[in-house]
């Protein structure tokens, strides 16, 4: 089954050890000013804490909200790529082959959540995003940032269960939204947020469709056998029928003109 | 029709100028093949297509569909009055779709991967089916080519290609609709994020059918161009004939696009008098609306300024529309900034400018253009008499 983390915005504490994890075990170049900052995801920067000044009942709060890939359950990015560089395993992480991409970004502007980034520095540059770790979910152990998250706000396990969880959570505690953001989301993600803030105050995209978005264009695509097969019939049956018709009016002129 | 076998390319000042805008755009394409696309553009993660992938690739092939859009009308569909301009258009094309391919080349990161979509299949991808029709397509034109080159060099193959042009003609007919529509299909996945004017599961639809009514526009422009440069009047009657396939398309395409802006609630956005607003009514305005009214008033298509104001305004109103989908409506979600830079907007010009040479020498050097009264007087072989627009014998 199908592996996820659940994000709990109400418990995280800005430390960014997650931040230092993903960098220590994907070996990231570290670049002081962003890492303050917390200002995106770039090639170096596949996970970011954002710190987020709001309001809640009137007092001034802050919020930490980790950013990554969210591994969508259907991806943009894995039905846009042509050359298969890009895969969901079946454990879930969404994760690229450099050997076969061929570099046309089409991913990043597919991308309902932005993430995909680029080496725009590199000769023969790299798409880099968050893998999940998917070598280590692979061998059953949890992605790096939530083994070091001091604070429980990243549980790793099951999707099912998690958004399972996710629910008793928000249902038994009248503080948090009653919406786990990527259950639906693009047609639902491994990656599972709940807050006790409105998404859209923290930055996230709230108006992404609910329908995977493969299913656009695999609608168009599925139509391209038929339409190819019965309008190369079309212009064939044209083409030998105009023929035909000019080779009669040739033979009917032949007398006149010699 | 024989063809002299000497060839020639007369220099004058301006393909002095073309040539130097060429070079430089060779010199920087090998540049930015060494040192990468972020040296080189001004491409980000906000922006990752830029000017390269909007004008060079989308735009240019909906330009170049003059080609396919003449071959339906002239050899499927059999309408021999179209036949004189037949030929340019296709090889517009051909050289349109050349430069296509070299203007993708130079956007893609990985450069020395390119051929990895033909042997590992993302045939889920709408990009697959662009990848694979462009190439299939520039190879059937090139053979679509030989029918004309083997007038001139390699004789014998000529009857081969004269033998297998049904098969190309049909294909190379099939193919452009599949992969114009295509372009379209790749935005839609932009669902949310391109701005709703732009956004729709029709955009294959627009793509398709505006690739094929600026064909026309895109022949009369450069047979006036054309019949300038060379001296020669122009066959006025062609073009007229011709525009009004342009012009009932169009007339479907608007109903179709209001259409759609009613059923999907979005016409209230067009006057909203905001920056996608404002450029889709000028879109709309110069690209289509202005057009129908001269196509369809006799006084106006009938004399040469109507012809040409037609031509240049749906063919700025296709770029414009295709700026409209890759910039226009994309800008709001990206956020960020994105100008081209020096060196794409120098990679362009200088690709446009060798695209411009290679069609004049072709024109020069082989039997491309319908021949005039006025005519150059270098001397054909003598068993060709020429006299009259009909003088050219097409073949298939």
């Amino acid at each position: 089954m199908s592996k996820g983390v659940l994000v709990d915005i109400t418990r995280c504490v800005g430390c960014g050890s997650c931040e230092v994890a993903c960098k220590m075990w994907n070996n990231l170049q570290y670049k002081q000013s962003v890492q303050d900052q917390g200002s995106g995801l770039d090639a170096e920067n596949w996970t970011v804490v954002n710190r987020v000044e709001t309001e809640k009942d009137n007092e001034p709060v802050w919020r930490f909200v980790k950013y990554q890939c969210l591994h969508c359950e259907e991806p943009a990015c894995v039905s846009a790529c042509f050359s298969k560089a890009i895969r969901k395993t079946k454990d879930g992480p969404v994760v690229y082959d450099v050997n076969l991409c061929v570099g046309c970004r089409y991913c990043m502007l597919v991308c309902p959540f932005n993430v995909p980034k680029y080496e725009w520095d590199k000769t023969f540059p790299q798409v880099r995003k968050c893998q999940m770790c998917a070598d280590r979910v692979h061998a059953g152990e949890s992605p790096a940032c939530v083994g070091v998250c001091p604070a429980g706000a990243l549980t790793y396990g099951e999707r099912n269960n998690l958004l399972a969880m996710a629910k008793e959570k928000i249902n038994g505690d009248s503080r948090y939204i009653k919406h786990v953001y990527g259950e639906k989301e693009a047609g639902g993600t491994s990656w599972l947020y709940i807050s006790d803030i409105p998404f859209e105050t923290l930055g996230f995209r709230t108006n992404i469709t609910t329908t995977p978005l493969p299913h656009y264009t695999e609608s168009i695509l599925g139509l391209t056998p038929a339409v190819g097969l019965g309008w190369g019939a079309l212009l064939t049956g044209m083409y030998v029928y105009n023929r035909r018709r000019n080779e009669i009016n040739r033979e009917e002129k032949k007398p006149g003109k010699k | 029709m024989a063809v002299s076998n000497r060839w020639r390319f007369t220099m004058t000042p301006t393909r002095y100028v073309l040539m130097v805008l060429g070079l430089v755009g060779v010199l920087l394409m090998v540049y930015r093949l060494v040192f990468g696309l972020g040296s080189s553009t001004n491409l980000n993660d906000e922006w990752p297509w830029g000017l390269w992938i909007g004008f060079d690739v989308l735009t240019g092939v909906a330009l170049a569909g003059g080609g396919y859009s003449t071959a339906l009308l002239v050899h499927i569909m059999g309408i021999k009055k179209f036949s004189p301009i037949a030929r340019s258009a296709m090889l517009t094309s051909l050289i349109g779709y050349l430069l296509v391919m070299a203007g993708l080349f130079m956007d893609i990161g990985r450069w020395f991967n390119f051929w990895r979509p033909f042997v590992s299949w993302g045939y889920h991808s709408v990009l697959f089916e662009v990848f694979w029709c462009v190439s299939l397509y520039t190879m059937i034109q090139l053979l679509e080519f030989g029918e004309v080159a083997t007038e001139k060099v390699q004789k014998r193959w000529h009857g081969f290609f004269k033998k297998i042009m049904p098969v190309l003609l049909i294909i190379g007919v099939l193919l452009p609709t599949l992969h114009q529509s295509s372009l379209g299909s790749l935005y839609v996945m932009e669902v949310g994020k391109l701005y709703p004017l732009w956004w729709s599961m029709l955009l294959p639809i627009f793509f398709l059918m505006s690739s094929f009514f600026v064909g026309p526009a895109m022949v009369t422009v450069e047979t006036m161009l054309g019949a300038r440069a060379h001296g020669h009047r122009p066959d006025l009657g062609v073009l007229q004939s011709l525009i009004k396939v342009s012009g009932y398309m169009m007339l479907v395409y608007l109903a179709l696009k209001v259409g759609d802006l009613v059923y999907r609630g979005a016409t209230g956005l067009v006057f909203t008098g905001n920056m996608e607003g404002n450029m889709f009514l000028l879109e709309m305005l110069i690209g289509v609306i202005i057009p129908i009214i001269i196509c369809f008033t006799p006084k106006l298509r009938n004399s040469v300024g109507g012809l040409v104001t037609f031509g240049v305004l749906v063919v700025a109103g296709v770029i414009i529309n295709r700026m409209n989908v890759v910039f226009t409506g994309m800008a709001d979600f990206m956020g960020g900034a994105y100008f081209p830079s020096v060196i794409e907007w120098l990679v362009s010009i200088g690709l446009l400018a060798i695209g411009v040479l290679g069609y004049l020498f072709i024109v020069e050097n082989f039997n491309v253009l319908p021949k005039h009264k006025h005519e150059h007087s270098h001397a054909p072989t003598p068993n060709v008499v020429v006299k009259g627009k009909k003088a050219v014998k097409y073949s298939a």
